[in-house]
């Protein structure tokens, strides 16, 4: 073999090279935190958060318990407007539009900023109507419309190969991992732009776990997501930017892979080691 | 010893099983030293016994790696650590492979001075070998050290070294060739000499690629393949 034919059979490592930096693209922002303070009455639960959640991308909040995660996370499509004495500071971009602007439908925001809880919570109905509820109070009702719906959902939920023949069984008659599948089905139904899921798998067994994590990374191609959690190797494996807050406030955040090897603050480290803080 | 940065996790076990693992690298590291050490002595001195504890106690070196590989594993399955510990441990499994390495590099050192042992005439000259032996040790010296203190704000004092080292290699094969030249009946000694002065650069490579992992485990930086004027500006930025 000539140096040449080398030079033109050679093997291609660039191209390994390059995905493994794994940034690329740049990523275009979706919701944007502005000077956020929230008070509970007297007492402060935001500080000052100011971050930035890319688009189609998977945004994790970690940090001990009353750091003001799911606070934050209930604010972003206020949620937190139905808790007494709450007073919120600051703004909320989405798509460069402030959601705490006087001029927002806040039950337009929510069909924009879907949600999905720690514990599953279908509504005492069957399947087919936990998913068809968010369009039929739209006012829609044409039958073929609800059933693609439906497929679409359960399929974009991962739940439709084990629930097709029985969907007009009770909700509640489904297993724990089913159910939280189920409510993101719901959730999606209404094609939302965003995802907020504040523990979702922190009731579920391990294997529910994984399909609900292999859901997410299946999600972000279509949606904006936002997680909290307690588990830290969850935030890790499905998230592609961490967030790490401690005391209401917003210590760092970054890409996934930098903050869980090498995290720039003190604080962060001995978090995710487990140290004393 | 400065126990900060493994100690004061929340689970006093982990901390056990870090310190542990640190501790056990430490013994492997004093044990490999002193492979060096006895295995350079048994070459200038012609000491053949000495030459095959050097190459009986090796085993020791494998079963250690061994068992601080099969440590390092179980921490990383078990719990699943993060940041400087995961560092830390990646940075063990490398350093222990290297530290293997250069006990393979004096256990070809003893032999090499159990054949050179019995030639007439061997140990002349050779004052340059052992000067080149005192260099490459103090480097792995440092490299440990380095490892122990976790503090590696003075490594390219080490990584420097290896500059003399190499042009101590040069300058022995210079010598070696010469002696070729003048009497072919010295080629076979001299070849083994030459294995001798190879092994000797070759810890002070590994002593190098030590140090390059230890300034990932403590600063999160890959530093590998780059030259030492390079490395020099990277620590002072």
């Amino acid at each position: 073999m000539t140096a040449q034919q080398v030079r033109t059979h050679s093997i291609d490592v660039s191209s390994i090279l390059r995905g493994q930096k794994g940034a690329g693209e740049p990523n275009e922002t979706c919701i944007k935190v502005e000077n956020l303070n929230l008070f509970y009455g007297e007492k402060q639960a935001l500080h000052g958060v100011n971050m930035e959640m890319p688009k189609k991308k998977v945004t994790a909040y970690i940090g001990p318990s009353g750091c003001g995660k799911s606070t934050l996370l209930r604010c972003i499509n206020r949620m937190n407007d139905l808790v007494d004495n709450v007073t919120i500071e600051g703004s909320i971009l989405l798509d460069n539009e402030n959601i705490y602007d006087k001029a927002v439908n806040v039950a337009a925001l929510r069909r924009r900023v879907g949600m999905v809880f720690q514990k599953p919570n279908p509504f005492p109905k069957s399947i087919f109507e936990n998913v068809t509820y968010g369009l039929r109070i739209q006012g829609i009702n044409d039958k073929r419309v609800l059933e693609e719906t439906v497929e679409n959902a359960l399929r974009g939920a991962a739940l439709w190969d084990e629930v097709k023949d029985r969907l007009n069984d009770n909700a509640l008659g489904l297993s724990g991992g089913q159910q939280q599948r189920l409510v993101i089905a719901r959730a999606i139904a209404i094609e939302p732009e965003v995802l907020l899921l504040d523990e979702p798998a922190s009731a579920l067994d391990p294997i529910s776990t994984l399909k609900i994590e292999e859901l997410i990374n299946e999600l972000k191609e279509k949606y904006t997501i936002v997680i909290v959690t307690h588990n830290m190797q969850q935030a890790a494996r499905v998230s592609d930017f961490t967030a790490f807050m401690y005391m209401g406030e917003l210590i760092e955040i970054g890409t996934t892979s930098e903050l869980f090897t090498n995290p720039r603050k003190k604080q962060t480290e001995d978090y995710i080691t487990g140290r004393y803080g | 010893m400065d126990n900060s940065k493994i100690g004061q996790h929340i689970s006093g076990q982990f901390n056990k099983e870090l310190e542990d693992v640190r501790n056990k690298v430490l013994t492997m590291g004093g044990l490999v030293e002193q492979q060096i050490e006895l295995a350079v002595t048994a070459f200038s001195t012609g000491d053949v016994e000495m030459a095959e504890l050097v190459i009986k106690q090796d085993n020791q070196v494998d079963a250690l790696e061994m068992a601080i590989d099969q440590e390092c594993m179980q921490i990383l399955a078990l719990r699943q650590p993060a940041a400087f510990d995961l560092r830390l441990l990646i940075t063990v499994i490398k350093v222990i492979n290297e530290l293997e390495r250069v006990g393979d590099m004096a256990e070809r050192i003893a032999e090499m001075a159990i054949q050179l042992s019995s030639a007439d005439n061997k140990h002349d000259q050779y004052y340059e070998l052992e000067h080149m032996a005192e260099l490459v040790q103090e480097m792995l010296h440092g490299a440990l050290d380095v490892f122990a203190r976790m503090n590696v704000e003075d490594v390219t004092s080490i990584t420097g070294l290896d500059e003399n080292v190499d042009r101590e290699y040069a300058s022995i094969i210079r010598q070696l060739i010469t002696r070729m030249m003048e009497d072919p009946r010295n080629i076979t000694r001299m070849l083994d000499v030459l294995w001798i002065a190879r092994s000797l650069e070759r810890i002070g490579d590994h002593a190098c690629n030590i140090c390059e992992h230890l300034i990932y485990m403590v600063k999160g930086e890959d530093v590998r393949h780059l030259t030492q004027e390079e490395l020099e500006r990277k620590m002072k930025g």
